[in-house]
């Protein structure tokens, strides 16, 4: 069975993290993440015993220093070898140690996986197997609730459309080689290195998203817009607490975009201040506003700024249009001043309308109210979350691994069935994200687009 | 009046691909069997093309000769044109596929079946299935003939309620006017076998007078032709016809659309579900409305006849659109219809009722193979026969049953993605279907399945030495290449310079040149002074297996993890509500399929694998509780 790891803390911020791992392969992936203060690696450590140390990542630098505990089996919890590394309790320490671990052997465990196979391995007694099963499926339950919410995401939509890709890649091969007799075309090595190339790319940047924190838990990708001067700036500022973008009156000040990490209630917001969204001469304020609509495109939540002072212009109502069904959150500013505003189209248009003066700093509570309502009250409990979210990340690394290995095989002269089985085993990893069948799928595909049979 | 004809161990209905193996199979095992068929003519009958093999269906026949099969064998007799399929896209999928004389190809199976010890004929329709609690007792026949069999395979193809459609006209039928099954359905239906409908089609046949060979595209068979079987002797194997390549072209599609609404396909008089890869060419042209032309092969249907093949242009148009549209076709201008295209609906099981061993869990003592069981295509049908056959004797001899799980061979995938996941429609093996294509080659089918034969009792034991043999010397010619070392030299840089690779600086072993994508085993010959004399079919092996050496271990690991959820056996009396945890689909889905084990019930749609972790808990708490 393969190792398994997982955080075995809840995820709030604590004294201290246990990151727990249970399987053969325990105490070697404690040897290669571990540097022992004493210099004992921890498989020569006997069982109950700690050592404290470091871990280490892959340049080999002090992560945090912890201590490791080591049972051997079948004296642990599971009845297998377990090391459970006690960290510094920040949610980024956590994750990050559990990525080290990861990223040297460990699988993300599955829903009760650990109590599974103390159950399985005779740790607990047979009074105790509907216990077991109750936790294996809520926690499945939780799960599958989580990682349908991650499905709305910028992040899971990407994924779809690289899988989408290796499917038409993987259908092209498999069209060609089941029905060498029709008029299928053919693969040609120089292209499909191009397209595998291409896939190589999109994984690569999408699972360096995760390290920048895309996932709500790891804060909140959150975009700031509207039209100039509404103040999209004020509001930043006050959030965050200080001045970060520069605010004039002039319309037009902000053309980069601005980041910002802030803290509001149990929520991280990656803030970014985007140009004002108008019609410009100026090159680089135009560029502004190119990236600001990218941005929104990849937001995770939409801060949409209006001014209430003035009346909703075209510029603006195209916006809204644009961010319709998407997280949004409809900010009224300056409400210490004038009301001028179709209030009625905006409450229309958006679920969540907050009303603030961002100037006087009135009405930022409001504003964590909703937040928490979208984010914390709807989502499933934090554990589930991370392990959804980890092995989002460690499906696609497997796919990277596999995507690569084809294109090896294909750039030194295999033949297209070992290349066709490497692509084969990337997309059945994203598949196990999206719970869909790697040959159905792609035979699926196959009849779709090739006009294919006797 | 019914009246008793005897007693015998296996009744097999129906005398086509799967039925002839079904036979064959349980009376070479020893069973006394008697084969049905509603017509003796019919027997092993290619009503389609008359071709077997092909991308997977190549695999498959090669698989079922390993087993002890006759299916490669009769193919190597009667073929007339034998082409090895996608050479040069790597091993893994290369496919045999030839043309058959579609008449000696009966005669050679008919006469197979005749002098088989244990094994009567005869010609009669079988019309009801006898059971007494639920397993199976006897068979009666339309006439009032009564068997008392211990077991039934039900392999009634495309003739169980065959309803042809050509054009407006419909006629109940078997396939080239063969009478059909009209009463066993009722009787499966009143056993509780769930019944559904299915459609396939094939073109239609036109004289070589009225074809213009000068205006078509010729294509010849293979120089070197590999034979299917593993016991056919390569030598004295030749081609004896060509085949022909042709398009349609706009004004083609131009007739079809024009008449597309005398088509029962369009105007909805087909109810039965017809096979996606089997498209009729109305069905591709409006489909595929972008494509401006679509292929044709014009085959020889064998050597003592002038009725010529038109592959690919099957379809349910009226007989004189057929004639029209075929007459716009470039070589077919004056063409001569002999016997029209037609589509035909029949009806058949849904094969998710049936145990990996194709035995239904209904009814004990009752199997079913072939078209029957959701399937299309003569290779698909006759390795369910086979796979039906031994496991019926086996049964009845009280052995152990053969599931052959989906890496030990293509049958194996075929028929767990049968009994698995089922069809929607008619189910066509592809190299696709299968990921562990890279270990079931065409090549190593012996090496995979021979052991397994012999085990049965299908394969002899001069021919399991033989392959032991094989095997000995492939291992022992691996480890001496990987051994032997090749020093960089003059001569040998300029070989491989000239090959396209990269000279030696250092010594390597000659194991890591054939590894080499621009070289071969055979063409280090004059660097390896030691090398023995060896078949073509080891040194094959040796190359393939070193080439792929990279990318079988990873194979090998995903095979054992399989094959250790398979070991994990699931009651079949289980109640699955009463499993604690599990999902409300997945109970549904479990209940109605009865998995095997944990493997098969992890491959279930809408069974997740949370619910294969409660499975694994329950199992053990049993396994404690005893």
């Amino acid at each position: 069975m393969a190792t398994i790891a997982a955080v075995a803390t809840p995820d709030a911020v604590g004294g201290i993290s246990v990151i727990r791992i249970s399987g053969d392969k325990s105490l070697e992936i404690a040897d290669a993440v571990f540097e022992a203060v004493n210099n004992v690696k921890p498989s020569q450590m006997q069982g109950y015993t700690c050592s404290y140390g470091f871990i280490n990542d892959s340049e080999n630098k002090h992560v945090d220093d912890v201590v490791l505990t080591v049972f051997r089996a079948p004296k642990s919890y599971t009845g297998e070898d377990v090391v459970e590394i006690s960290c510094h309790g920040g949610r980024y320490i956590t994750k990050k140690i559990l990525r080290i671990v990861l990223k040297n052997g460990a699988e993300p465990a599955m829903a009760g996986e650990f109590t599974k196979r103390a159950f399985l391995n005779g740790k607990l007694s047979l009074t105790q197997a509907e216990g077991v099963m109750d936790v294996i499926s809520s926690s499945g339950e939780s799960q599958l609730k989580y990682a349908n919410a991650l499905k709305d995401g910028a992040v899971y939509r990407r994924i779809t459309g690289i899988k989408n890709q290796l499917v038409e890649i993987l259908g092209n091969l498999a069209a060609w080689a089941d029905f060498p007799e029709e008029d299928v075309p053919e693969v040609d090595p120089l292209t499909l290195s191009d397209q595998i190339d291409r896939v190589v790319n999109d994984l690569t940047k999408t699972i360096a998203t995760y390290d920048h924190g895309r996932i709500v838990r790891e804060g909140i990708n959150t975009v700031i817009c509207g039209k100039p001067n509404v103040g999209k700036s004020t509001l930043m500022n006050c959030l965050s607490g200080y001045q970060r973008s520069i605010v004039t009156d002039i319309a037009g000040t902000t053309r980069d975009v601005i980041e910002e990490s802030v803290v509001l209630g149990d929520l991280t917001l990656r803030l970014s201040d985007t140009a004002g969204i108008r019609t410009t001469d100026d090159v680089i304020e135009s560029m502004g506003v190119d990236i600001a609509y990218q941005r929104i495109e990849q937001a995770d939540l939409i801060l949409a700024v209006f001014d209430c002072t003035s009346e909703l212009d075209e510029k603006e109502t195209e916006l809204i249009d644009k961010i319709f069904n998407k997280n949004s959150i409809a900010i009224i500013n300056k409400i210490d001043g004038e009301n001028k505003i179709d209030r009625q189209f905006i409450s229309d248009k958006f679920r969540y309308v907050v009303e603030i003066s961002a100037k006087n700093e009135e009405g930022t509570d409001k504003l964590v109210s909703v937040l928490n309502e979208m984010f914390i009250n709807n989502r499933s409990d934090a554990d589930e979350g991370i392990i959804a979210n980890e092995r989002q990340k460690c499906c696609l690394e497997k796919a990277l691994d596999n995507v690569n290995e084809a294109y090896d095989a294909l750039n030194c002269g295999m033949m297209l069935d070992a290349v066709t089985v490497c692509l084969d085993s990337a997309v059945e990893s994203l598949m196990e994200l999206t719970g869909e069948k790697a040959s159905e799928t792609i035979v699926n595909d196959v009849f779709s687009r090739f006009c294919v049979g006797k | 009046m019914n009246y008793s004809m005897g007693e015998f161990d296996v009744a097999v209905v129906g005398g086509g691909h799967a039925g002839v193996e079904a036979a064959l199979s349980a009376a070479r095992l020893g069973c006394k069997t008697v084969l049905f068929t509603i017509s003796l003519d019919q027997i092993a009958n290619l009503p389609c093309n008359p071709s077997i093999g092909g991308t997977a269906k190549g695999h498959l026949v090669r698989e079922i000769d390993a087993l002890g099969g006759e299916m490669g064998k009769a193919a190597d007799k009667c073929f007339i044109q034998s082409r090895m399929l996608n050479r040069g896209k790597g091993p893994a999928v290369h496919s045999l596929r030839v043309q058959a004389d579609r008449t000696r190809y009966h005669e050679y199976m008919k006469k197979a079946c005749e002098k088989q010890e244990n094994l009567e004929i005869k010609q009669a329709e079988v019309s009801e299935i006898i059971t007494e609690n639920n397993k199976i007792t006897g068979v009666r026949t339309k006439l009032g003939a009564e068997y008392k069999v211990k077991a039934v395979i039900v392999a009634t193809g495309t003739y169980l309620k065959g309803k042809i459609h050509i054009g407006e006209q419909s006629f109940e039928s078997g396939p080239d006017s063969a009478l059909p099954s009209t009463l066993l359905s009722q009787s499966l239906i009143d056993n509780g076998i769930e019944i559904r409908r299915f459609k396939t089609g094939t073109p239609c046949r036109v004289h070589k007078r009225s074809i213009d060979f000068d205006a078509i595209q010729r294509q010849d068979g293979d120089e070197e032709i590999v034979p299917f079987s593993f016991e056919t002797d390569k030598e004295n194997l030749e081609n004896q016809v060509s085949c022909y390549i042709s398009y349609t072209n706009a004004e083609t599609h131009k007739v079809i659309l024009d008449n597309l609404h005398r088509s029962p396909l369009y105007s909805g008089r087909i109810e039965g579900v017809g096979p996606r890869y089997c498209p009729s060419i109305e069905d591709k042209i409006v489909r595929f409305a972008d494509k401006e032309r679509h292929q044709l092969f014009i085959e020889p249907m064998g050597l003592d006849t002038d009725e010529y093949y038109l592959q690919g242009m099957s379809s349910s148009l009226p007989e004189d659109v057929q004639r029209d549209f075929l007459r716009t076709i470039k070589g077919l201008e004056n063409v001569e219809i002999m016997r029209p295209a037609y589509a035909i609906e029949y009806d058949c099981c849904d094969p998710v009722q049936m145990k990996p061993t194709l035995e239904f869990r209904q009814i004990s003592g009752l199997y079913g193979a072939g078209q029957f069981n959701g399937s299309s295509g003569y290779e698909e049908a006759a390795a369910q026969g086979l796979v039906a056959g031994i496991n019926a004797a086996k049964k009845i001899q009280g052995k152990d049953e053969l599931i052959l799980d989906r890496a030990s061979s293509y049958i194996g995938t075929l028929i767990d993605d049968l009994v698995t996941k089922g069809c929607a429609d008619p189910y066509r093996m592809m190299t696709s279907r299968s990921e562990y294509r890279l270990i079931l080659r065409q090549d190593n089918a012996d090496q995979r399945l021979t052991p397994i034969g012999y085990e049965i009792g299908l394969i002899s034991e001069e021919r399991y030495e033989k392959l032991k043999i094989k095997v000995e010397q492939v291992e022992k010619e691996i480890k001496r290449v990987k051994k032997l070392n090749i020093a960089p030299s003059e001569e040998i840089n300029e070989f491989l310079v000239e090959m396209g690779t990269s000279p030696l600086s250092t010594g390597c072993k000659l194991a890591d040149l054939i590894r080499r994508p621009q070289l071969g085993y055979d063409m280090l010959d004059r660097f390896d002074d030691s090398r023995p004399l060896l078949d073509s079919e080891v040194r094959e092996q040796v190359e393939v297996q070193i080439k792929y050496e990279g990318y079988i271990p990873k194979q090998l690991e995903q095979i054992e993890a399989m094959r250790k959820m398979e070991s994990k056996k699931l009651p079949e009396d289980l109640d699955y509500k009463t499993v604690y945890g599990l999902r409300l689909e997945a109970v549904e889905k479990l209940n109605r399929q009865k998995p095997q084990n944990i493997g098969q019930a992890s491959r279930i749609s809408g069974v997740s694998p949370a619910d294969v972790s409660v499975l694994l808990v329950w199992l053990e708490q049993q396994r404690r509780a005893k």
